[in-house]
């Protein structure tokens, strides 16, 4: 009847900026989609384990300390291996542009940076969910 | 879906999320699944657990959890937030206290939305304790949106609820009284190193010497601090003592009868709902009807008794 | 503050303006918005007249610089006498290549150093702990141990130039490290100088970096002021901040408001402790953000200085010293854009000459690249050229607060004031600063502003150039900061070594008396210090603190 888009909001590793993690999570949820917020210091163990358990369509990852080819990475790798390859992953914060393209490749299928209109984050999520 | 129901029995975490999904979607393909896992249910002990915003509700789910994991039970956790009016989304934020526990694989937290029901549950919450108690969960845990006096549908699902207050939120006994504060089967003073402590312990204690006098059981009133982790030991006890009492006087019987009743008129509520309006069937029908209600050639109730009559036929 | 017959006669003629001539020129020319609005989103009129403040009394509310009230400056001549100090927040990767960035800053007239630490490094881990897993170097200096701090100031005379260390959490420690080293390096505890933030109330409200929970965190702030007060008369123990809850993002009223409340719960714990007020509160410091409404921001430090004097009164200071609101300035981070990052240098300028005719006494200010990486050399050089430019060139510092009465600063002045008092009342009726964060208030705010803009900008209310204006289609070339792969692996290598070399007993022993000190009332600085000179590590240290004091857990608020 009414099927919904999950969404997981996280931030993994130390950083503790989560002005947009949050204002994400509520336009997120002004569109009509269920946003589970993990807080702050998360370990990508704790990412996939929370996707697995809330059957998550997207994984959205919020980073702003420059940890992002190592833990974003971590996180998606980690997701392929329990294999929820039907999951996309989203990813904000302060990302280099010559990074994304690596990113990509590890399976993070948007980036969204500084300045980003948050209608631009939940039509792609409509668009590219996978189920 | 024979394969999700076997999964779900042999405990695998993400057939049991998947089919909580499905079963929340009202998705036809997780009816199978559902009879299938069914004769396997009735053995965790499920406790609601209901009180205002700030109460510590998380914290005290969290330390309760860590508690059975010491003694070697597993646990589920629903935790159960408003799913906004207007938007139809939601934030789901009570995992945020828990989130280490997720990571044990004897605990299985999901998170869900209201999605239009009132009574502080979810219609979905049925199936997914049957779920989580199909898994092999020892204990079930429900965690309501608590936020009045509506908040009361807990008890149909829960053997054992629980009702948290703190000290110093004003009036919060007051407001409380009228239903909720009367279907605790164990009430929980949390915060109890704030002040005016002592005042709602009486408080408390009053409304148990009423509502208790004739009865056989008095409901316990407890103390916790639980971001200390004091109380809470007690408390698991007296949740043990409460399903021992429900056990030993047949009440048990009675409270999952309760239960099954109710899960069985909200299959039937959804099935019917989904039937008249989703079907195209009626769909036309409505319409049109809406419309004549809308001139006023006809009235609400004729026009249900319409609908009605064609599918009791 | 003016003759009432005249006030009268203004008022009349203001009234006259804006039905006449005001209005007929406003029908043929309509203003472009409906409303005008601050970033308080206090509206602003179109028209500021002496009536608009008369109810000012000069000598009692405006005053002259250095005196109470202190509205117009904390000191006679401000930069006439002396210009704000150059002090540009850096740091990256390994304490080596950050000396060697430190030195260039100082060649190139930066008057004094501000260290920005890396993740784990704020949350007092050492660069070998799982938690610090990709984080080493990268948001600033990786710090982990004494050696380290040997290795980021060598060559580098901390005798003769302040140094500001933005570090919270830990704070207590890695000031004990800064103070070894000057120990070690036979410099007088007396005569060096510098800052600490070690302001761990905004960290429970915006800045997230918090370790402990409250009660500890601020016995260790008091320590620190006790220790500073009786050891390092130069040292400002605390810099109270409302840049992060700026960043996170508050409205200016709540930072003037959040801020300065946080600033007199400091001060309250120490005269708890029995610290006698004007011994601390000289070496009390401020740090607030320079965001871009221009005029907004000026009233707010204006109103900063005026409503701290008027409180450390209150609650007792006799010494002029104990009154002085000193603040450094850092521009806004949160205002800069990845689109068309050269523009950004505009922004930052803004910014700084707001801070500077605000009289700030330090001033950071922000690369152009900020919204991509670290700053580059060039980015960094161009930020300090800025405030270089604002100092020698554009004649603001010629005199003493110049926008003082003006009749719309004077009044947003005062606006700010009554608005900071209500926030107070609020804060009051629960249950004071402390309760108020446990029951989320002060984040709820935040987060509620920081939506409420966000939606302004998507719904294109409010226009930033080149992200919802003015927008462009390039990709960004500029060069972005590079730092060096082998660093964490140096610095891991260096810590196995530090832990080998360093006599164990003498660590040993002073870790357990930390310990046994930790969970009694005394002074933790000496066993700190003690701890430090035996070449504990960061991440050593602060796991004591760890088990004797527990970690915090944040109220969920969105």
């Amino acid at each position: 009847m009414e099927r919904k888009i999950r969404v997981l909001v996280a931030k993994p590793g130390l950083d503790g900026h989560d002005r947009g993690a949050k204002v994400v999570a509520r336009a997120l949820r002004d569109a009509g989609m269920e946003v589970i917020y993990t807080g702050l210091h998360q370990t990508a163990e704790m990412v996939v384990d929370t996707a697995i358990q809330e059957d998550v369509d997207v994984v959205g990852l919020s980073l702003l300390s420059g940890a992002h080819m190592t833990l974003f990475v971590d996180v998606a790798r980690l997701l392929k291996k329990k294999g929820l390859s039907d999951v996309i992953i989203v990813a904000g914060g302060i990302i280099p542009e010559e990074d994304i393209p690596k990113l990509k490749k590890e399976g993070i299928t948007g980036v969204f940076g500084p300045g980003t209109h948050c209608d631009i984050i939940v039509d792609f999520i409509k668009k590219n969910v996978k189920r | 879906m024979n394969d999700i129901a076997s999964k779900v029995l042999n405990g695998d975490q993400r057939s049991i999320a998947r089919l909580i999904t499905l079963a929340e979607n009202n998705d036809p393909s997780a009816t199978d699944a559902m009879k299938k896992i069914h004769p396997h249910t009735g053995n965790a002990h499920v406790i609601g657990i209901t009180g205002v915003m700030g109460s510590g509700k998380s914290t005290l789910i969290s330390e309760l959890t860590r508690h059975y994991r010491k003694k070697g039970k597993s646990v589920g956790i629903i935790a159960i937030d408003p799913t906004s009016p207007f938007s139809g989304g939601a934030l789901l934020g009570d995992r945020v206290r828990m989130m280490e526990l997720g990571s044990d694989d004897k605990v299985f937290i999901r998170s869900m939305g209201t999605r239009g029901m009132l009574g502080g549950l979810t219609s979905a919450v049925y199936d997914v304790v049957e779920i989580l108690d199909a898994s092999g969960k020892d204990i079930v845990i429900v965690e309501t949106v608590g936020v009045g006096q509506a908040e009361v549908d807990v008890i149909k699902i829960a053997d054992t609820t629980l009702v948290i207050v703190v000290p110093g939120l004003g009036d919060s006994i007051q407001t409380l009284k009228a239903g909720v504060m009367e279907i605790a089967d164990i009430y929980v003073v949390n915060k109890a190193d704030r002040s005016g402590v002592e005042q709602t312990m009486a408080e408390v204690e009053s409304l148990v010497d009423i509502s208790c006098s004739g009865k056989d059981r008095k409901t316990p009133v407890l103390q916790t601090i639980a971001k200390k982790g004091e109380g809470i030991s007690e408390l698991v006890s007296e949740i043990e003592n409460h399903f021992r009492y429900l056990e030993k006087t047949k009440e048990f019987e009675k409270q999952r009868r309760l239960r099954y009743e109710a899960e069985l008129v909200e299959i039937i509520r959804k099935r019917l709902m989904n039937f008249i309006f989703d079907e195209s069937t009626f769909k036309e029908k409505i319409e049109k009807l809406l419309d004549q209600i809308s001139r006023k050639e006809v009235d609400p109730y004729t026009a249900a008794e319409e609908i009605l009559g064609k599918i009791l036929k | 503050m003016f003759d009432k017959k005249e006030i009268d006669q203004i008022k009349k003629k203001k009234s006259d303006w804006m039905e006449n001539n005001y209005s007929q020129h406003t029908k043929k020319h309509p203003e472009r918005r409906k409303k005008f609005e601050n970033l308080s989103w206090n509206e602003i009129k179109q028209l500021y007249t002496p009536e608009d403040i008369a109810h000012l009394d000069y000598l009692k509310d405006i005053g002259f610089p250095g005196e109470s009230p202190f509205l117009r400056g904390i000191h006679p001549n401000m930069h006439r006498g002396r210009l704000w100090t150059y002090r540009m927040f850096s740091g990256f990767g390994s304490a080596e290549e950050t000396n060697k960035r430190y030195k260039y800053l100082l060649d190139h007239g930066e008057t004094g150093l501000s260290v920005a630490f890396d993740y784990p490094t704020l949350y007092g881990y050492d660069t070998d702990h799982p938690m610090s897993r990709g984080e080493f170097g990268k948001c600033g200096v990786a710090i982990s141990s004494l050696k380290d701090m040997e290795i980021l100031f060598s060559g580098i005379p901390i005798d003769k130039v302040t140094t500001s260390m933005t570090i919270n959490g830990p704070a207590a420690i890695v000031w004990g490290f800064y103070i070894a080293n000057a120990d070690n390096r036979g410099i007088d505890r007396r005569i060096i100088g510098g800052t600490i933030q070690n302001d761990i109330l905004k960290e429970y409200i915006a800045q997230k970096s918090f370790i402990f929970p409250p009660e500890p965190s601020m016995r260790l702030i008091v320590d620190t002021f006790e220790f500073g007060s009786k050891e390092l008369p130069r040292w400002n123990t605390i810099s109270i901040s409302g840049y992060h809850i700026r960043e996170a993002g508050s409205t200016a009223v709540q930072e003037l408001a959040f801020t300065l409340g946080d600033g007199i719960e400091y001060v309250r714990w120490a005269v708890k402790r029995g610290l006698n007020i004007d011994d601390f509160a000289p070496r009390l410091s401020f740090f607030f953000n320079a965001h871009n409404d221009f005029f907004e921001e000026i009233a707010k430090y204006r109103a900063a200085r005026r409503i701290w004097a008027k409180e450390l009164k209150k609650m007792g200071a006799k010494k002029p010293r104990s009154m002085l609101m000193r603040f450094h300035t850092q521009t806004a981070g949160c205002s800069l854009t990845v689109q068309q990052p050269e523009i950004n240098i505009a922004r930052v300028t803004m910014q700084a000459l707001a801070a500077v005719i605000g009289g700030t006494q330090s001033l950071h200010t922000n690369s152009m690249d900020e919204a991509l990486a670290l700053p580059s050399e060039k980015a960094a050089r161009i930020a300090l050229r800025t405030q270089q430019i604002i100092a020698e060139e554009s004649g603001v510092t010629n005199t003493v607060d110049p926008l003082g009465g003006s009749y719309y600063i004077e009044w947003l002045t005062d606006k700010m004031e009554e608005e900071c008092y209500q926030y107070w009342d609020r804060v009051e009726q629960l249950g004071g600063v402390i309760p108020a964060i446990e029951k989320g208030f002060y984040q709820r705010e935040i987060a509620h502003a920081a939506y409420k803009y966000q939606k302004e900008i998507d719904e294109n209310k409010r226009s930033i150039v080149g992200v919802n204006k003015y927008k462009m289609d390039e990709s960004t070339d500029i060069p972005i900061l590079k730092m060096d792969e082998k660093g964490e692996q140096r610095q891991i290598n260096r810590l196995n070594r530090l832990r080998k070399d360093r006599n164990k007993q003498k660590y040993e022993r002073s870790i357990n008396r930390l310990s046994k000190a930790a969970e009694g009332d005394e002074n933790l600085m000496p066993y700190i210090l003690d701890c430090v000179h035996a070449y504990a590590t960061l991440g050593e240290t602060c796991q004591v603190f760890r088990d004797v004091f527990g970690e915090y857990e944040e109220p969920l608020i969105y």
